[in-house]
């Protein structure tokens, strides 16, 4: 009703409308009079980059479920036959193979993006922990769908995932046969898995994409100089910095859409496997449960935590310290917003502690990732150690380093 | 309609409302989460297998599936059996202490016969299933390697009486199934009534 006056020049039909549904209110407050910074730079595109993925990776995956089965005897052989003998069926796979790992490079970039620039702090830590929620559903997805397709690396993947949990004591043991719903990865585990990959968590995770969304659009964007542009507004009560997001930004995102989507039809057309990143050579084999491939990896973008499990040894007889580390090298990401202790927000203010300490940082997680699919062994191991210290080392830390270190002047005004 | 709106007892049928619908939500969660586990199907596929070793060599290792899971079935050589006890201060758990198999085979080379090991062939790590090293110095495991299972998805090793390695992934040794000699050369894996 609010927006049914001024958009009458609009005709009839979007009056009538809005009359019954708030149309042009949610266009405006969303899109044409949601005011973003004016000097979005470079990492400002991963947002709506991921969203784009999102979509891709639905439309592709309800194409695929028409002609899957999750049944332990004929998922393989169902995904042969998209790959052979469905019309279209390997593009369709590809798609959405590359999308999961597109999927993730492009939230890792958004992330970095909020670390960077300070993003997480206040008054956007709900934001925060609503973008680590998308994140763990992800990773939930992702390990879900990994099994579908039944080969080698599907089931030891999921089979060490799962056992994860029954290393926690007292319960892991029923907690992990409830997961599997059987005493060993089974058909009724692919069955489940299916469920959830398909319905369970992509409900949530839009959910949650929209509750981001939705406490984005109620605190305003953060930018790059991390200066709150509802502190200057003009006489309109519009801030002077703000542009709306459409057009500006919407023509801006097609920019950046175009750009990835000429990298994704790159890989999903000449390099679909990516060295066996994207898609593990074992995966081409069926699942045995009797043999475990030579070497087993989970998917690169697991990798990081992956080296952090396999860095920690066992103790006192069980191997829940590993897990434990793992668990909470993803759990202390949620504390961010509190553990930066720093007077500015965005990287261009902080001093060299800082930078220098994330700049280690990047190296290290990217070492970790590169470790998690190496052998462990010998000085790999001793590396992995190494980068798993300093990956708390960061974070915890910041609670000190960013509270002691001098920062520069914050302008009043974005800068260019 | 314009008397005064009794606070007190609107507090109290929310609150009860709320208790009651709570509860029966608990209850109605129970048949999903039961219906989680493992079925009745798939409680019942837990037969005994029998395996024929009179067919094995020296050194071999021969799997078999039950319960889903590999066994398998070694002849040690006895240089094999000397490694064993050579690695007694290698291995986390030498006397075997950690219950991981039926108590006839808690002894040093943990089996019924010294030469046949029969053993469960998943990590205790997180489940995956070792590789059979017995080469001796390999290449990739080292000089100090003296033949054994090395486990590839995260570095775990154990001896040739699935023994673990001190500061290991994997926590302890692997498991013993329950086991018994049916005739001289077969072994019935997955029972062991009225064995030694």
């Amino acid at each position: 009703m609010a927006g049914s006056n001024e958009n009458k020049w609009q005709g009839g039909i979007l009056g009538w409308v809005d009359a019954r549904f708030p149309l042009s209110s949610l266009w405006n407050d969303h899109l044409a009079k949601y005011y973003a910074p004016k000097n979005f730079n470079f990492w400002y595109f991963f947002g709506s980059l991921a969203l784009l993925v999102l979509v891709i990776q639905i439309v592709s995956g309800i194409f695929l479920t028409m002609n899957y089965k999750p049944d332990a005897d004929k998922a393989f052989a169902a995904v042969e036959y998209i790959m052979r003998d469905v019309d279209w069926g390997w593009l369709i796979r590809y798609i959405h193979s590359t999308g999961a790992s597109a999927f993730f490079i492009v939230v890792y970039l958004h992330m970095f993006r909020g670390l960077i620039y300070g993003s997480h702090r206040k008054p956007r830590e709900l934001i925060w922990i609503f973008g680590m929620l998308i994140y763990l559903c992800l990773m939930a997805e992702a390990f879900f769908g990994y099994l579908l397709p039944w080969g080698q690396m599907s089931y030891w993947g999921a089979q060490v995932i799962v056992n994860l949990f029954s290393a926690i004591p007292i319960i892991g043991d029923d907690l992990s046969l409830w997961i599997r719903g059987d005493y060993v990865i089974a058909d009724a585990t692919l069955n489940r898995f299916f469920a959830f990959h398909v319905i369970a968590v992509p409900l949530v995770l839009v959910g949650l994409v929209a509750a981001h969304i939705l406490a984005l659009h109620e605190v305003g964007s953060n930018n790059p100089d991390g200066v709150e542009i509802k502190k200057n507004k003009d006489e309109n009560g519009i801030p002077v910095d703000g542009i709306p997001f459409h057009p500006y930004y919407t023509v801006k995102d097609i920019v950046g859409v175009v750009v990835f989507l000429m990298i994704f039809a790159y890989v999903v057309f000449f390099n679909p496997e990516m060295g066996g990143y994207f898609l593990e050579h074992p995966n081409f084999v069926p699942a045995n449960p009797l043999q475990t491939p030579e070497h087993i990896a989970p998917v690169w973008y697991f990798t990081p935590f992956y080296a952090i499990l396999r860095a920690v040894p066992s103790m006192a007889g069980s191997a829940f310290p590993g897990v434990a580390a793992m668990g909470l090298a993803v759990v202390i990401l949620f504390f961010l917003p509190w553990l930066d202790r720093s007077p500015v927000k965005s990287i261009r203010y902080k001093g060299p502690i800082f930078k220098t300490a994330l700049a280690l940082f990047v190296v290290c997680f990217v070492m970790l990732g590169w470790l998690g699919t190496q052998p462990a062994e010998g000085l790999l191991t001793t590396f992995a150690r190494i980068g798993t210290v300093y990956y708390f080392a960061f974070f915890l830390l910041m609670l000190i380093y960013t509270k002691m270190e001098k920062t520069k002047p914050v302008p009043e005004r974005v800068t260019h | 309609m314009s008397e005064g709106v009794d606070q007190g007892k609107r507090r109290f049928l929310t609150a009860a409302t709320a208790v009651v619908g709570t509860v029966g939500a608990g209850f109605t969660l129970v048949p999903f989460v039961k219906s989680m586990l493992p079925s009745a199907k798939a409680q019942a596929a837990g037969a005994p297998v029998e395996v024929d070793i009179s067919k094995l060599e020296p050194g071999q290792k021969v799997n078999v599936e039950w319960r889903g899971k590999p066994v398998w079935v070694v002849w040690r050589t006895p240089e094999m059996l000397k490694s064993i006890t050579d690695l007694d201060n290698t291995v986390l758990d030498p006397h075997s202490e950690a219950p991981q198999q039926p108590p006839y085979a808690k002894n040093e080379y943990r089996s019924i016969k010294d030469e046949i090991l029969v053993m469960i062939g998943i990590c205790t790590h997180l489940g995956c299933s070792p590789t059979y090293r017995p080469d001796v110095a390999p290449p990739d495991l080292g000089p100090d390697w003296e033949g054994g299972f090395f486990c590839p998805c995260h570095g775990s090793r154990y001896d040739l009486a699935g023994r673990v390695y001190k500061s290991m992934p994997a926590p302890k040794n692997m498991e013993v199934p329950p086991h018994r000699y049916v005739g001289k050369s077969v072994i019935l894996v997955g029972e062991d009534e009225g064995a030694a």
